[in-house]
């Protein structure tokens, strides 16, 4: 159960990164709602567990956060990308990208192909 | 569990919940933009969201300590369970208590005893040298001073020392005094790698023959006879008259080794070289040394060490024909010291500490048994538990922790008990235990208490934890408003538990059974002599170094002391006989002294070491003691120094050396080569004044008018007054001769009880814990047969609303504590016969499968089973049919 949503909580960082890197400085519930409409239903993953995720990042320095208000004039924490976020966004995006296309190629080879 | 986050840092927490909360009234908001009424909106945010305590929960696990946190978490939770049914703690506490205490205090004493035999630097070199000649049937014979140094030279052994143990008497303060002294080389202390307090010891280099007059005390002796004197070194102390300088003091904590309390509690060291006076000039048959010791090489196995010996005997055997004959079949083995010392009481406090264990293991099942049958209770609390999502890990883990704090507070309080206790428990054992002294509550003792009850809570928690985390919540939770039933399972364990428990105290009875018919049998036993109204005190002659200082050199002056003794004794308050004997004439002395003899009428070789019990007694000895004269006659009062040498014999002795002659009449020369030929006069029967065991143990008797023993008892037969006969004794002697010691006033029927101790000890703690066992199995059985008549208490009724008799359930319900019953015993029958056969050897008089023991034992806890059940039984007899069925 672990290993799985250890699985799903790095993919989901580098969907919050990559969100933050899209629409800029966002809120939680704004990200959420984003990765939602983007993924549609085939990601079901509580919201919930977002907010873990946000605040592992930010301790670990790729995201920074302050109080401001929202839209509706709500309070919200906004979340940005920091400079060390941005180079991890590239950093894992390259490695997923790497890793998709090995995995793709995989998938491309035919039985036959091999023989 | 919404207050698991005292270890996560707690600002962080506040905010995810914050967030979370904007989240959903964002979501909320949303939802009700969309058209939903407010509640729905918020009923869709949240299931959206998902569970805002798992989120949480999962990041401090992810971020925290979880195991220390759900540790604390589950502790919290047990001790409010606790809380709410203190009956079933205090028993449960009480029970551990009982057995981890009493594993602990005997714990403590095999690890003085058995685990620290020898207070010394690297113990495992220190041997002990024995040799035998196995086929002239003598074994650990005393040593002579070549074979010393040809060990020595040997390079097996770092350093070897003779010892020669006996008392001095020390003189010059207030009462003269005996103390319980060593002649030892002058490496004992280099070889036993041990420093002195004060001064120094002896050079192990020095060569001096003779004793170098060197002396090193004991800090007890300091303390005692110097008052502490710190000047003390360099002064003089007088030794038999010899005049000794003491050169060290060794510490407090320095205890020396040996096989007995005296030989450990030797005060006075003096170093000699065994060489020249007053030993005999070193010769390879003068076989001097009563016993050596020795250090071996660092790093050398003791089996290789042994092999380099047996090859180093090999080639003495072949140089020194004559006094090595072939037949002898020499050889010299070595002996780890530690063994030496524990010898005779290792297998009893092995046992005691099996039979404790026993206890500990029936208690640890007791526990077992009232978890299960609280756990049955507790279903429904498991259940809804493992409903809302609680995993069977954490099941097993709150269950086990619930169990794991019972058997450490049983720990706390059993020690707590044995900490308070330790001083009485102390004075029950007895006082020959080896290293009765060092016996303490120390940090292994705390460490091994804390094994076992960890040891102990995982034992009887497990089975209980595995079997309610294995319940059916369903099933369970079903059974709503009908009280929950024990699972077939849950039953079968408990009658399993409750087998095993009789299984065990079984083994631990017929154990307790068996020693305590070899103690009856002995404490009965037919002694051969009689101790009741004898007293006997003993009193020590100098030995001087110089034969010329000694006015007791001789047989005659000796006997003229002697015969004054008897005259004077004589007319002291309440006496009827008195007798004087050498110290080995004193029953059940186990200070013991074989001296080597020669038959006259012997195909044998002449110098080789027969060895025999010898004591020397005046003509009233075997009327005294009423030990019968079978054939010949006793000695008289013409057997003196100047007459043909006389001796009387008992008839294991006769039996041994002439089996097929008359002994009357048959010469002997006894002690070696050179002195002259005793004859034989007289046969008494056997007495067990050696063992209690052993009434065949081969004696000689000479006469007092023809020896010079140092070391002297005086019996006295009548109505003695116990309190002030010793200080009459005393002033009597002191009136012939005021500079020597008279001590060790005792009872002779003290003495035969005395000699009994250690096994009336062993044999009076395994009772103890037998019955303790017995005790806690009728418990067991009591708990478990009411809980199956609780269970069925519907089942009887409507048995009986269908016309079963009364008398039929009570039946019934016996017999399922018999069958228990019957189970525990086939096992513990089984058990019982293989420990019986390993404790052999402390057994007298009685077969380890004694019928009578068995069918005994197996009886009375037959018989205690069915009382146990009876109170249940009559109870499920009583249950009313109409009652029952509206109960549920």
């Amino acid at each position: 159960m672990k290993q799985k949503s250890d699985v799903q909580q790095g993919t989901l960082g580098l969907m919050v990164l990559k969100t933050l890197d899209v629409l800029g400085a966002q809120h939680g519930y704004g990200i959420a709602r984003r990765i939602e409409q983007i993924s549609g239903d085939l990601l079901a993953v509580n919201q919930g567990t977002l907010y873990p995720i946000l605040l592992k990042l930010e301790h670990e320095g790729a995201v920074a956060s302050e109080w401001g208000a929202s839209e509706n004039n709500r309070r919200a924490r906004f979340y940005r990308l920091t400079a060390a976020g941005k180079k991890r966004l590239q950093a894992e995006t390259r490695d997923w990208e790497q890793t998709t296309a090995i995995v793709a190629r995989f998938f491309e080879v035919k039985a036959g192909d091999l023989q | 569990m919404p207050d698991s986050s005292n270890f996560v840092t707690s600002r962080d927490d506040r905010r995810l919940r914050e967030e979370m909360e904007e989240h959903l009234q964002m979501q909320t908001a949303e939802n009700i933009r969309a058209g939903l009424s407010p509640s729905e909106a918020r009923r869709q945010a949240v299931l959206k969201f998902g569970g805002v305590g798992t989120v949480r929960e999962d990041y401090h696990a992810e971020t925290s300590l979880p195991f220390l946190e759900t540790l604390l978490h589950d502790l919290r939770f047990a001790l409010r369970l606790f809380a709410k049914s203190p009956g079933f703690v205090v028993v449960a506490i009480l029970t551990m208590a009982l057995g981890i205490g009493s594993t602990t205090a005997i714990f403590s004493v095999v690890d003085a005893t058995l685990l620290h035999p020898l207070p010394y630097p690297h113990p495992e070199q220190l041997v002990r040298i024995e040799e035998d000649f196995p086929g002239l049937g003598a074994r650990d014979v005393r040593l002579s001073v070549p074979e010393w140094k040809d060990f020595q030279r040997s390079g097996i052994f770092q350093y070897v020392s003779p010892e020669r143990s006996g008392s001095v008497d020390v003189t010059g303060s207030s009462q003269p005094a005996r103390i319980q002294f060593k002649s030892v080389a002058t490496n004992y202390f280099a070889l036993l790698n041990v420093k002195p307090e004060l001064g120094r010891v002896f050079n192990p280099d020095d060569a001096t023959p003779g004793f170098n007059l060197e002396a090193v005390i004991s800090d007890g002796l300091w303390k005692r006879a110097f008052g502490a004197d710190p000047h003390i070194l360099g002064k003089t102390l007088r030794l038999d008259n010899d005049v000794y300088f003491v050169i060290g003091v060794m510490p407090p904590d320095f205890h020396d080794q040996g096989r007995t309390t005296e030989l450990r509690n030797t005060e006075i060291w003096a170093g000699c070289g065994f060489s020249a006076l007053p030993s005999p000039p070193p010769a390879r048959s003068t076989r001097t040394l009563k016993t050596a010791i020795a250090r071996l090489q660092p790093g050398l196995p003791l089996a290789t060490a042994q092999a380099r010996l047996d090859a180093l005997v090999a080639s003495l055997r072949k140089q020194f024909p004559a006094d090595y004959p072939p037949e002898s079949g020499y050889t010299v083995h070595l002996v780890p010291l530690g063994d030496t010392v524990v010898g005779d009481v290792r297998q009893p406090l092995l046992l005691l500490m099996g039979a404790v264990g026993l206890v500990l293991l029936i208690g640890c099942v007791n526990v077992a048994n009232l978890l299960l049958a609280r756990a049955t209770a507790r279903g429904r609390e498991m259940a809804i538990r493992q409903a809302l999502g609680a995993g069977r890990m954490q099941l097993i883990r709150q269950l086990l922790t619930e169990s794991l704090l019972l058997s450490l507070l049983g720990g706390i309080a059993g020690l707590a008990v044995l900490f308070l206790t330790r001083k009485l428990l102390l004075e029950v054992i007895p006082s020959t235990l080896p290293r009765i002294n060092t016996i303490s509550i120390n940090w292994t003792v705390l460490l091994f208490a804390l094994g076992v009850s960890v040891l102990a809570g995982a034992c009887f928690g497990l089975a209980p934890a595995l079997q309610a985390s294995r319940l059916d919540p369903i099933h369970v939770l079903r059974q709503e408003g009908r009280g929950s039933k024990g699972s077939r399972s849950q039953t079968w364990t408990l009658r399993a538990l409750v087998v095993t428990e009789f299984a065990l105290s079984l083994v631990l009875l017929i154990a307790a059974g068996l020693l305590l018919r070899s103690f009856w049998d002995l404490y009965k036993v037919g002694l051969g002599f009689d101790p009741e109204n004898v007293m006997a005190v003993s009193l020590r002659l100098p030995a001087p170094n110089n034969p010329s200082t000694d006015v007791y050199a001789t047989a005659d002056q000796e006997a003229r002391f002697i015969r004054e003794i008897l005259r004077r004794g004589q007319s002291l308050p309440g006496v009827k006989e008195i007798a004087v004997g050498s110290q080995e004439s004193l029953p059940l002395n186990h200070d013991r002294n074989p001296v080597p003899f020669v038959l006259q009428e012997s195909s044998t070789h002449s110098d080789l070491p027969h060895q025999v019990q010898e004591s020397s007694v005046t003509p009233q000895y075997f009327h005294l003691l009423g030990i019968p004269l079978l054939r010949g006659r006793l000695f008289t009062e013409r057997d003196v120094d100047a007459a043909p040498k006389v001796a009387i014999v008992n008839e294991a002795f006769a039996r041994t050396c002439w089996p097929n002659q008359d002994p009357l009449g048959q010469r002997l020369k006894l002690g070696g080569a050179d002195t002259s030929w005793t004859t034989v006069v007289g046969v008494v029967t056997n007495a067990r004044t050696e063992s209690l065991e052993d009434a065949n143990i081969p004696q000689i008797y000479l006469s007092s008018w023809q020896s010079t023993d140092k070391n002297l008892a005086i019996f006295l037969r009548g109505s003695l007054d116990p309190a002030t006969l010793p200080q009459q004794a005393r002033d009597m002697v002191q009136s012939l001769d005021s500079e020597l010691p008279v001590f060790g006033a005792k009872k002779l029927p003290d003495v035969v009880s005395g000699s009994l101790a250690q096994r009336r000890f062993s044999m009076e703690m395994v009772l103890l814990f037998a019955v303790t066992a017995l005790l806690l199995a009728g418990i067991g059985v009591y708990g478990t047969i009411s809980y199956i008549v609780s269970e069925r208490t519907r089942d009887i009724g409507i048995r009986i609303a269908l016309g079963a008799q009364r008398k039929t359930i009570l039946h019934m319900i016996l017999s399922q504590g018999l069958a228990l019953a019957l189970g525990g015993a086939a096992v513990g029958l089984a058990g019982a016969w293989i420990v019986s056969h390993l404790m052999a050897g402390l057994l007298y008089g009685v077969r380890p499968a004694d019928p009578v023991t068995f069918v005994a034992v197996t009886l009375t806890l037959t018989t205690v089973a069915l009382a146990a059940c009876y109170i249940p039984a009559r109870r499920a007899m009583r249950v009313d049919p109409l009652t029952a069925l509206r109960y549920d």
